[in-house]
């Protein structure tokens, strides 16, 4: 049974790897996704398998009589599924606001969008050969927009 | 049993959740803010004092008795950690109050501010693998948050490479502890120091490598640094300096922790690739500071090349050379996070980052032409600055340990360290105004003065620096026999049955 | 969303999810339940309001902005975790008071206040990342 599932934490951690190298950051944010799964299910599997026994004991008791299932990993598990979850929203919330200000979710194409000129009123403005003021990126002419709402820190 | 251990964790939390409660109140937030973070310095460096009088503190969360429960424990290394941690943060935080414009103060920078020092000092605090994972995460997030927070399209691309880069490592460093958890049975960090001892050697080994990776992405050594160069220009001046001084340290900080009590079973082998590591970070950071033309662009490469030194500490793992790195490890917190503040001033008074259209700035305002020296000389290694010592400790350790070429790198290094120092000078402080470009007031005191504070660190750190050397030769002797960790987390029996296998 | 169904239904369920939220709260310590878990039904509950109606009208039922939320949570999770201290015990240390009130018996804990302050910093959060995808 470990075998098998070693295997299958294999090969979905693969998949996740795969996607994780493309330039499309949609790809890279599913990919992490598998990735983070796999990692979960391995955690599982460390903790050694069993079935049919969950980790409660009853009222009075203070042990539990028979074997029961490893509780540890389960409790990483969950706090690991709760980071992730956290993780993986920021990032798609970033990813959207980056779609929306760049026009592209590929990483290539984002740095040659940061050398064409700004756009104005949060739309892309192709027509070339516009005042532009030079990409001087984190200078004194910086300009925030108040769009920005990210999640905050999460923790639980 | 002492709650300055808990202090360096729950006063941020707890500013970070008041300043939380009181979104909209940015006065409030403000105050909240600064009062924090001049309460952590004073209790760290208390911790700090605590530390080297009595030996390691640690605290059983809960009241669960390792390795059962989650330890905090603060021995002379993480102590120095936290305590130079918070006279940086003191000094940005002070600073941020005219840096950081209205419209991030209200998206919320001041609590996520103080939950990244939350995060920072729970890492260089938790005595357990998994919590040190989950405090990765608390900075990860808020830094996450800090980066972008403003949506400009630079940091948004340059802060989709930094979350994505970091999420990839945080995925390694989660498999790696799931699989020494699966070899071991246990993630107290005292605990393992045994138990890694008695599985395979080449399964500890392999789980070694996967944690260098893990963390060596945190801390920015080669293959694995491009993030860092590629975000740490973007955000407002505050973030990056202490972005900078902070976060790749903390990774460091990982990587010594790591090396040290954890895997110490094959050091022929897992030291000599961190040897390796060491000198092509040295060797990429400093070369591609070189070609950068852009003041926090230079500075970011720099961090690269200074990780470089550090682990040269690690790896050579000797007493004097675990000393050199730690010093090393202060040394470029103050130093480099200070440069970050500068550039900060520079930008306000010439009004740019490029190095092209900045001039004049000594003749205009020449305490400024000073406070950039002072961290300048101190990172290229002239004496008596903290970076002289700093690079003198590893260079020795080097020789003694008979690895000529890495010291013939180092010094190499330095002197283009130098170079790129002396480039900045030139361009911004020295050379005149280029033509078109017009000098802004003097920066304000409020900014000039934690500026000021940090150079003092420096100038202190170098010329009194018996009793720093004392601290960081205690915390490398620490490091070197883990049963001291070890008895003081566990009991006397553990390490007595450490101290049987080693 | 404009569906006069999903309205009805809403006004209906709003009520009965944010009771078993807080069920599920107070069931937490011994049997499967929980602030966490708790957060993430009242979130729910909140977003499906949202959905139905929008979202500036969600953040008025709320009647704070969720980061507030999220603050006081981490507030009294922190005091929670702090409390230990006053009893010269380690850091999260659970501290219990036990009323025997005749038929009752009801337990007042550090642990339950650490819960509602998970419970209010789960809502806080996922209401933050809703409101700031709803808004554009």
């Amino acid at each position: 049974m470990e075998v098998l599932v070693a295997v299958t934490v294999g090969v979905v951690f693969g998949s996740g790897l795969y996607l994780v190298m493309q330039r499309n950051m949609l790809r890279f944010v599913f990919g992490l996704i598998l990735i983070s799964g796999a990692v979960n299910v391995s955690i599982f599997v460390a903790g050694r398998l069993m079935r049919g026994a969950p980790p409660l004991v009853g009222g009075d008791v203070q042990v539990p009589a028979e074997p029961v299932a490893n509780a540890l990993p389960q409790a990483l598990i969950l706090t690991a599924i709760v980071i992730g979850f956290g993780l993986t929203a920021f990032t798609l919330v970033l990813l959207l606001r980056t779609y929306e200000r760049l026009g592209t979710v590929r990483t290539d194409e984002m740095v040659a969008r940061l050398r064409e000129p700004r756009p104005v009123g949060g739309r892309e403005v192709a027509s070339a050969g516009e005042a532009a003021p030079p990409p001087e990126a984190a200078g004194a002419d910086e300009r925030v927009d108040g769009t920005a709402r990210d999640g905050d820190g999460d923790r639980s | 049993m002492s709650w300055l251990v808990v202090a360096p964790v729950a006063l941020p939390l707890a500013a970070a959740a008041i300043a939380f409660a009181a979104s909209g109140r940015v006065a409030l937030q403000r105050a909240v803010s600064t009062v924090a973070s001049g309460a952590l310095l004073v209790l760290s460096v208390l911790l700090l004092v605590e530390v080297s009088r009595s030996g390691v503190q640690v605290m059983q969360g809960g009241g669960w008795q390792a390795p059962f429960g989650v330890s905090l424990v603060a021995d002379h290394l993480s102590a120095i950690m936290v305590a130079v941690g918070a006279a940086m943060a003191f000094a940005v935080a002070i600073y941020a109050l005219r840096d950081i414009d209205p419209h991030r103060e209200s998206l919320g920078y001041h609590p996520l501010f103080q939950v990244l020092l939350a995060g920072i000092n729970g890492a260089f605090l938790t005595g357990d693998l998994f919590n040190l994972y989950v405090w990765f995460e608390v900075l990860l997030i808020a830094s996450f948050v800090l980066l972008t927070l403003g949506n400009r399209r630079d940091q948004l691309e340059g802060g989709l490479k930094y979350v994505a880069t970091n999420l990839v490592s945080s995925m390694l460093l989660l498999a790696a502890i799931g699989l020494t958890y699966g070899a071991t049975g246990t993630l107290n960090m005292a605990d393992l120091a045994g138990a890694l001892r008695e599985v395979p050697p080449e399964l500890a080994t392999a789980l070694a490598m996967l944690f260098l990776i893990a963390f060596g992405i945190k801390a920015a050594v080669f293959p694995l640094f491009f993030w860092l160069p590629a975000s740490y220009h973007t955000p407002p001046v505050s973030v990056s300096a202490i972005f900078a001084a902070m976060l790749t340290k903390v990774g460091v900080y990982a990587l010594i922790r790591a090396f040290t009590l954890l895997f110490a079973h094959d050091v022929a082998y897992t030291h000599q690739v961190l040897l390796w590591i060491a000198g092509f970070t040295m060797v990429t950071g400093v070369l591609g500071a070189a070609a950068q033309n852009e003041f926090r662009k230079i500075l970011s490469f720099h961090i690269v090349s200074q990780i470089g030194y550090m682990i040269m500490g690690l790896a050579l793992a000797t007493p004097l050379a675990l000393a050199g790195a730690i010093y090393f490890v202060i040394h470029n917190i103050v130093a480099k996070g200070n440069l970050f503040l500068v550039s900060g001033l520079a930008q306000r008074v010439g009004g740019s980052f490029e190095l092209a259209k900045l001039g004049g700035l000594y003749r205009h305002t020449p305490l400024l032409g000073v406070l950039f020296l002072i961290p300048a000389f101190s990172l290229g290694g002239f004496p008596p600055l903290s970076g002289f010592w700093a690079k003198l400790l590893v260079v020795l350790a080097g020789i003694e340990a008979q690895s000529y070429w890495i010291v013939a790198i180092a010094l190499a290094v330095g002197l283009l360290t130098i170079y790129s120092m002396t480039k900045i000078w030139q361009a911004a402080f020295w050379s005149p105004l280029p033509e078109g470009r017009t000098l802004g007031p003097r920066p304000p005191w409020a900014m000039v003065a934690p500026v000021v504070g940090l150079a003092v660190l420096t100038l202190v750190l170098g010329i009194w620096i018996a009793p720093f050397f004392a601290l960081m030769e205690a915390a490398a002797t620490e490091l070197l026999d883990p049963t001291v960790y070890v008895g003081a987390v566990l009991g006397d029996a553990a390490a007595a049955a450490l101290e049987a296998v080693r | 969303m404009n569906s006069l169904i999903l309205r009805t239904a809403t006004s209906l369920l709003l009520a009965v999810l944010l009771l078993f939220s807080i069920f599920l709260l107070l069931r937490g310590h011994d049997l499967p339940g929980g602030g966490f878990i708790g957060g993430l039904v009242g979130a729910a509950a909140i977003a499906l309001y949202a959905l139905a109606f929008d979202a500036p009208r969600a953040e008025r039922l709320l009647r704070a902005s969720p980061r507030i939320v999220f603050g006081v949570g981490l507030c009294a999770a922190v005091a929670a975790g702090l409390a230990g201290g006053l009893a010269s015990l380690d850091f999260l240390t659970g501290l219990w008071w036990i009323f025997d009130l005749g038929p009752f018996e009801v337990k007042l804990s550090t642990v339950l206040l650490f819960d509602v302050g998970v419970y209010l910093v789960v809502v806080g959060t996922i209401l933050t990342m809703l409101f700031a995808l709803e808004e554009r």
